[in-house]
């Protein structure tokens, strides 16, 4: 037990009578990179959000750091502050870049952020860019400043969403490479929400497969990848439509 | 050119009219503010029972003829009305509580549209990042800031210009109540021309120049 970040049973997220997801069982354990593959609107998305509190589960029970969210329990500030996500559409506020990637420093209120967002703008390689306006960024660009303004904050878990998609090979390949590094370097917990199942076998250690809002199937990315125990996983590593 | 010499020699009774009316139609506008700018947050953010009513109450009250505001306020306000106790019909006091009836709904619908109309994601993304929930909202605000002075500029527009209902609650009393909306329709009526145009100059001045200070608040946002 001491090792998970996330221990979630019987979590259900329903909206109105409609049940989107549904996870009988999963354990994040920390330190991680955890894909989570599936096809559109398997509840991948939905899932993600409850894991970073910004949704909550309809019912069930998800233990974070040993703290329960359940009937309409949050989770205290202080402990949401360790997860963050980077969305596929990269929000920027309407200021610079450096002001963007500064933003969580500011809402913790930690000063002397110059240096940490030179570091980390150099890091994700828009140090040129840091006083262009955010809006003038393309969407690769937006992407890794996303990136680099959830980095910044040192999350214990950072939570992705499809942070690749629709981009260009070299962003793919950029930001591949600073997810695995970081996962490596400090240890962060990744959980990796993508349909593209060569992205997941390139960066995940571990994998789970969503389908119809349900967990099919989870395990250690080459057992899964080379023995899946559920039929719908190997059709959906061979690119068959699963549902 | 007798209205300019009277602006330029600083008339005195043309200055307690000139001060009378910003210090109504400033506090009408900093209420209206106070209660809108909330208002339109809580409904362009929140799903409650009689959301949709409220906001159609809203939408009619932008167009509420600033007379039936007045005879309202004069009702509530006069001494057999349920405020009567409060002594405030012909006073500064009714016409504020006019005026902030009739800029209020503007504020706070024009705050709403303003806000519906910054990205959904960006209160999500924030809150990803570690904001509380009135660190989100103010993320929000600051986004739609734009949108929101305008909803200021338009409550301003709605105080400035009116007449009918300050007209009914204040009495256009000479040196006590009247603003310049009044007197120069009170002058006009007496054929004074060259007052009530002095004081139809410094009006539109006056209207110029909060908006043009109110723009200069957006900032670089409208140039981008």
């Amino acid at each position: 037990m001491g090792d998970l970040v996330y221990d979630l049973s019987e979590v259900t997220k329903s909206y109105g009578a409609r049940e989107v997801c549904h996870v009988a069982r999963l354990e994040v354990r920390r330190g991680v990179i955890l894909g989570i593959m599936g096809p559109s609107g398997a509840g991948k998305s939905t899932l993600l959000r409850m894991l970073n509190f910004l949704e909550a589960p309809t019912s069930g029970a998800i233990v974070f750091n040993g703290h329960a969210v359940e009937g309409g329990t949050t989770i205290p500030l202080e402990e949401r502050r360790k997860v963050t996500t980077v969305f596929q559409d990269p929000v920027m506020l309407s200021s610079t870049v450096a002001s963007n990637v500064a933003y969580g420093l500011r809402l913790r209120r930690q000063r002397d952020a110059h240096d940490r967002v030179e570091s980390m703008l150099d890091l994700v390689g828009l140090l040129p860019m840091a006083r262009a306006r955010a809006s003038t960024l393309s969407r690769g660009e937006a992407q890794r400043v996303a990136l680099a303004r959830a980095l910044i904050i040192e999350p214990e878990v950072l939570l992705l969403d499809e942070p690749t998609a629709n981009l260009d090979p070299y962003n793919v390949g950029l930001i591949e490479g600073l997810v695995t590094s970081v996962n490596r370097e400090r240890g962060t917990t990744i959980v990796l929400v993508t349909h593209n199942v060569f992205q997941t076998r390139r960066v995940a250690q571990e994998v789970a497969l969503i389908v119809d809002g349900r967990v099919v199937e989870v395990g250690n990315t080459a057992d899964v990848f080379s023995d899946p125990r559920d039929p719908r996983t190997g059709a959906f590593i061979r690119g068959e439509m699963v549902y | 050119m007798e209205a300019l010499r009277l602006i330029v020699t600083g008339d005195s009774a043309i200055f307690q009219v000139v001060l009378l009316t910003l210090q109504v139609s400033g506090l009408g506008l900093l209420l209206s503010a106070a209660i809108g700018i909330p208002a339109g947050v809580s409904l362009a953010f929140r799903r409650f029972w009689g959301r949709r009513a409220t906001i159609v109450l809203l939408y009619t009250g932008m167009g509420f003829p600033p007379v039936v505001v007045g005879l309202f306020v004069f009702l509530m306000a006069s001494s057999s009305g349920p405020l009567g106790w409060l002594g405030w019909l012909y006073t500064p006091k009714a016409m504020v509580a006019a005026q902030v009836i009739i800029a209020f709904p503007v504020i706070a619908v024009l705050t709403m549209a303003a806000i519906l109309g910054v990205n959904p994601n960006l209160r999500r993304q924030v809150l990803s990042l570690g904001a509380t929930n009135a660190q989100a909202t103010m993320a929000v605000l600051r986004e739609a800031r734009v949108g929101v002075l305008v909803a200021v500029i338009g409550g301003f527009a709605s105080i400035i210009s009116e007449v009918g209902a300050v007209m009914m609650v204040g009495g256009n009393v000479k040196g006590f109540t009247q603003v310049l909306t009044t007197a120069i329709l009170q002058l006009t009526r007496m054929g004074v021309f060259d007052v009530a145009v002095a004081l139809g100059l410094i009006l539109l001045a006056m209207a110029f120049l909060v908006n043009l200070a109110l723009l200069a608040l957006q900032g670089k946002r409208l140039t981008e």
